[in-house]
């Protein structure tokens, strides 16, 4: 499909995630600004908490989005998921520029301009609303539009915590492989902010009394604009130096199960002398990417996953059939091998609460079907979207939920176990369902199809290093989903460091 | 009217035993100085001897350490620092114009804060600006950053005189000036302040100035009034300070 034709069919999509991105964006700058020019102010008159003050704000803004809204979550009224925790984020993302430069912009008023007024007979009141606010006002929308710009780029995170906007899209397109859904989201987001820009740029401008102009401040506003919104697209296409001779680079996908099947290989390889190079948790489609570009030798992937995903493939439900077709699609599309199936599933686990499942005595997803016009449902981008998710999910079971909330997968887990959603599609291995004491339903019209472990490996890398074939074989039918689930929870409910879980492991099976 | 008539008799302003001190230095110490109704006072100093501290006393931008200054006969701890100030034209280098205000706006301040309806305010700031040589049809919306530094100068005393206050404070009005535009301002300030018989005190570190529009002279040295004397007079003193300052007008003429 191409990307106009995506376009066409998915516009009125695209405009309501836009929508919520503005809407989102307008709403936090106004509330940061409510709360952060008067904050500015005091701080102008109170010398001593602006460096505390200050200094909260600047930390507030390192804080990596995506564990501010794990921070939020669990907690009350600011917490939670969907918009008001988005929003909670996103306003204190923007007070540090607005309340900087409120602070700056009147503290650089011309102190003669200052004494006049006062020497004039002007109170308080009237210096700063009649002299100083007017005078800082250049410089304090150039705060707003740092803030602004900034803002949106992250606002295309809150898609993690289900408050929608354009990272819907820009998530979707970076796990599904899919260059349309990304290209919608971030040009729509990168539009937005420069349209942003320009708009702040000329209310900016009616505030220009002297020469002056902080063309530092606009330059900083635009490179973060490009830095946020694109960011993960560069970082997408970005190519390293290829695998020198004897190295072997391992990837891993962004999430714990994955790291630890590569850090299993990796460890094994060095075992036998080869040095590894490590290049775990890449998002969504980028181990595949760089596995065919030839920056990766190898890393590990779900047979579904590739089936449908990477090769496009409609959905089907035997194992054997599956495994079949992804071995000779990928030898003869990517030059690609795929190795004996590791002896597990991750496929998706329909998950409750386990008192929930006590109560009402719940052990299947038919059960279920009852109880979901009461229930509030909590999916993962990729689920939502996807071939083998939730459209063909709900029609086979004639689930019906109260409502559905699009999330970050990693998040549905406390989100149920804090009760902001009652159902779940988790992984089957995941370790936090037994910690979290999460119950999984099964899946009794056989909906989902196999994800079969596998490690996917270049046919050169095979030939370059004969210990990849030998460590492979041996790995085949090594792990069983008990077991894989144990290892998650090491690392997931334990906190364990992976690599001495792997070491551990790979002891007592005597490898 | 027999109250007015009594503070009418009063010096306009008085420094009694006045010291202003910071924590680490004193500014001004023991200063005891009359200002009479009607004259225009220059203080003369070099850079950090006080004369500026002196003037910001006056207009309760500071208030002394110990001493009194009276305005009126008044402590100006006693005034309402807001309504002192408004009874007080106040002019600074570059005249400290408001950038985002009109000339007509910037004139008509004093007047607008006292309450002046719009009809009068704006007729008074015209009334004004043709007072200090400038055409309101052609400046009145003007902005500051439009008027060269003279005509800024003249805008400054031109609101500083808006509200007909009896008392005027100059801090160095001229300095940024180049040497010819000042020459004529000062020139017409002089013959303003004798026309419209303001009392005025001027701070400059100018000798020639001093020697132009004072009718009396105060040499400031390191927070001391060293001698307060008519410009004759003071062009005869024997002082060291005052001599080393005539010198000056001797070699160059006075431009500093």
């Amino acid at each position: 499909m191409s990307f106009w034709q995506f376009l066409q069919a998915n516009w009125s999509e695209l405009l309501l995630l836009v929508r919520q991105h503005i809407v989102l964006v307008f709403v936090s700058i106004l509330v940061a600004v409510i709360i952060g020019v008067p904050t500015g102010i005091i701080l102008t008159r109170y010398r001593v908490l602006r460096g505390p003050v200050l200094g909260i704000a600047n930390v507030m803004q390192t804080i990596p989005s995506l564990a501010l809204f794990g921070f939020l979550i669990p907690l009350p009224f600011i917490g939670g998921i969907g918009t008001r925790t988005a929003l909670v984020a996103l306003v204190l993302y923007s007070l540090l520029p607005i309340i900087r430069n409120t602070v700056t912009g009147i503290l650089n008023v011309d102190p003669n301009v200052r004494e006049a007024a006062v020497a004039m007979g002007m109170t308080g009141g009237q210096v700063l609303r009649q002299v100083e606010l007017p005078l800082a006002m250049g410089v304090i929308v150039t705060g707003i539009r740092v803030a602004t710009v900034i803002a949106v780029g992250v606002t295309t995170i809150a898609a993690a915590v289900g408050a929608g906007g354009l990272g819907v899209y820009i998530f979707r397109g970076l796990r599904q492989y899919d260059n349309n859904l990304l290209l919608a989201g971030a040009l729509s987001a990168a539009l937005l902010a420069l349209a942003a820009d320009s708009l702040l740029g000329l209310v900016e401008r009616q505030f220009s009394f002297e020469t002056k102009r902080s063309v530092v401040a606009r330059r900083l506003a635009l490179a973060v604009a490009v830095v946020l919104v694109i960011g993960g697209v560069a970082f997408w296409l970005g190519r390293s130096t290829p695998s020198s001779e004897s190295r072997i680079a391992v990837g891993s996908k962004d999430f714990t199960e994955s790291a630890l099947l590569a850090e299993i290989v990796a460890q094994m390889l060095e075992a036998r002398g080869v040095s590894v190079e490590r290049r775990f948790e890449l998002g969504g489609n980028l181990p595949h990417e760089a596995l065919v570009a030839g920056t990766l030798d190898l890393y590990p992937e779900y047979t579904g996953t590739s089936f449908t995903a990477i090769l496009q493939h409609a959905p089907i439900t035997d194992p054997r059939a599956v495994y079949d077709r992804v071995k000779q699609e990928y030898a003869d599309r990517f030059k690609v091998e795929v190795s004996q199936p590791l002896g597990f599933e991750n496929t998706f686990a329909i998950l409750v609460r386990g008192e929930d499942a006590r109560r009402l005595n719940l052990k299947t997803i038919s059960n279920a079907s009852t109880e979901a016009p009461r229930w509030r449902a909590g999916f993962g981008q990729d689920f939502m979207s996807r071939a083998d998710g939730y459209p063909g999910f709900s029609k086979t079971y004639g689930l019906k939920f109260a409502e559905v909330r699009e999330m970050d997968l990693s998040l549905t887990y406390i989100a149920l176990s804090s009760r902001q959603v009652d159902l779940i599609a988790g992984n089957s291995t995941e370790g936090r369902i037994s910690t979290l004491d999460l119950f999984q339903l099964a899946d009794d019209r056989h909906y989902f199809p196999p994800y079969e472990a596998v490690y996917l490996v270049r046919q050169d890398s095979l030939t370059r290093v004969p210990a990849l074939q030998e460590v492979l074989s041996k790995l085949a039918n090594a792990i069983s989903t008990d077991e894989m689930r144990r290892l998650n929870y090491e690392i997931d409910g334990r906190k364990r460091d992976p690599k001495e879980v792997v070491k551990e492991w790979l002891k007592g099976k005597g490898f | 009217m027999g109250h007015q008539e009594a503070q009418k008799a009063l010096p306009l302003v008085q420094f009694h035993n006045v010291t202003y001190s910071l924590p680490n230095a004193t500014i001004i110490s023991d200063l005891n100085l009359t200002v009479e109704r009607g004259e225009t006072l220059v203080l003369l100093g070099e850079s950090g001897c006080g004369k500026t501290t002196t003037l910001k006393l006056i207009n309760r931008l500071l208030t002394p350490s110990s001493g009194e200054v009276r305005v009126e006969g008044k402590s100006t701890t006693a005034w309402d620092p807001i309504e002192l100030r408004r009874r007080i034209g106040y002019v600074i280098q570059e005249g400290g114009l408001f950038p985002h205000f009109t000339i007509a706006r910037n004139v008509g301040l004093v007047p607008a804060l006292l309450g002046w309806d719009d009809v009068r305010a704006k007729e008074r700031g015209r009334e004004m600006l043709n007072l200090v040589g400038l055409d309101p049809d052609r400046f009145a919306e003007r902005y500051p950053r439009e008027l060269s530094g003279g005509q800024r100068q003249r805008v400054g005393v031109a609101r500083a005189l808006a509200a007909d206050p009896p008392l005027l404070l100059l801090d160095e009005p001229f300095g940024a000036l180049d040497p010819l535009t000042r020459a004529s301002l000062q020139r017409e300030f002089a013959e303003l302040a004798t026309r419209l018989d303001k009392t005025a005190v001027l701070v400059t570190h100018d000798v020639r100035e001093a020697m132009i529009l004072g009718q009396r002279i105060g040499l400031m040295h390191k927070g001391q009034l060293l001698l307060l004397e008519s410009p004759e007079r003071f062009r005869a003193s024997d002082h060291p300070q005052a001599r080393a300052y005539l010198e000056t007008l001797n070699v160059n003429g006075g431009d500093s």
